[in-house]
């Protein structure tokens, strides 16, 4: 195992949330997406802790650690947000949010 | 860190997150996402970083997840939009990963195996987090009650007058 396949594994976790991030339309299936890109970045600041020079300096885990607190932060006021939207319009079809187009 | 062990969490988490992103129904993709995550759990503990894998499991499976499922019950009524399915996307995904795959493979310094480490305890994290990363744990800890506070005020009922 080298840190080259463990690099494209991340790239392809990245991928597939910013395909769900792009096509879906559902605001929670948005939320999944973007949860699994920032899962994916963590996994590369773990990967490269590992394969530093330096693996004393535990640098990458702990960034990896504060990014999952910032994460569940993010996913509950995005949540919170869409139960909002959704008692508000009725709906949580993000295409259908277009109030403000004017 | 066998390379089998490493093959099947892979398959599994990118199977996992697939169908997280593809299902039609909310409640199956809402599963996808939390066998998904505990496949990178698994990834954190192959990589020797045993915590972090703990944290993801206890923080995305345990919160996360709970909570899009209790989103996913709350606004129930309008259940599957039959949204069409935006292909534009999936040839932006797809670029993307050919030019990730592209830069990862073209740098020759990463083709490397991990050097033995010792492991990293969480004696040893929970020292380093009260000396060196105190004043960012004190600012989670802001970060995190604003959050709470935010969360409860977005979700409270409306008074009508």
């Amino acid at each position: 195992m080298t840190l080259s396949i463990l690099l494209v594994v991340s790239a392809a976790l990245f991928c597939i949330g910013l395909l769900a991030a792009l096509s879906r339309r559902h605001a929670i299936f948005i939320l999944i997406g973007i949860e699994m890109m920032l899962a994916a970045a963590n996994l590369n600041f773990v990967a490269f802790w590992r394969f530093s020079p330096q693996p004393q300096q535990p640098t990458g885990v702990m960034v990896a650690i504060f990014s999952i607190a910032i994460a569940a932060a993010e996913a509950a006021v995005g949540l919170a947000l869409v139960i909002a939207v959704y008692r508000h319009y009725r709906t949580t079809n993000v295409d259908k949010l277009d109030q403000l187009k004017g | 860190m066998s390379i089998f062990s490493f093959v099947a969490i892979a398959i599994l988490t990118l199977a996992a997150a697939l169908a997280a992103a593809t299902l039609p129904k909310l409640i199956h993709a809402a599963l996808s996402f939390a066998v998904a995550f505990v496949g990178i759990a698994a990834f954190f503990f192959l990589l020797g970083a045993e915590f972090v894998g703990l944290v993801q499991v206890f923080v995305y499976v345990g919160a996360v997840a709970v909570l899009i499922v209790f989103t996913i019950l709350l606004t129930r009524r309008d259940a599957d939009p039959p949204g069409k399915f935006n292909w534009g996307g999936v040839v932006v995904a797809m670029a993307v990963f050919a030019g990730l795959v592209w830069a990862i493979l073209r740098t020759p310094t990463l083709a490397m195996a991990a050097a033995p480490i010792e492991a990293l305890t969480v004696k040893r994290i929970g020292e380093i987090l009260m000396t060196d990363y105190v004043w960012p744990l004190q600012c989670v800890g802001v970060l995190l009650t604003a959050a709470l506070i935010g969360a409860l005020i977005l979700v409270m009922e409306e008074k009508r007058e």
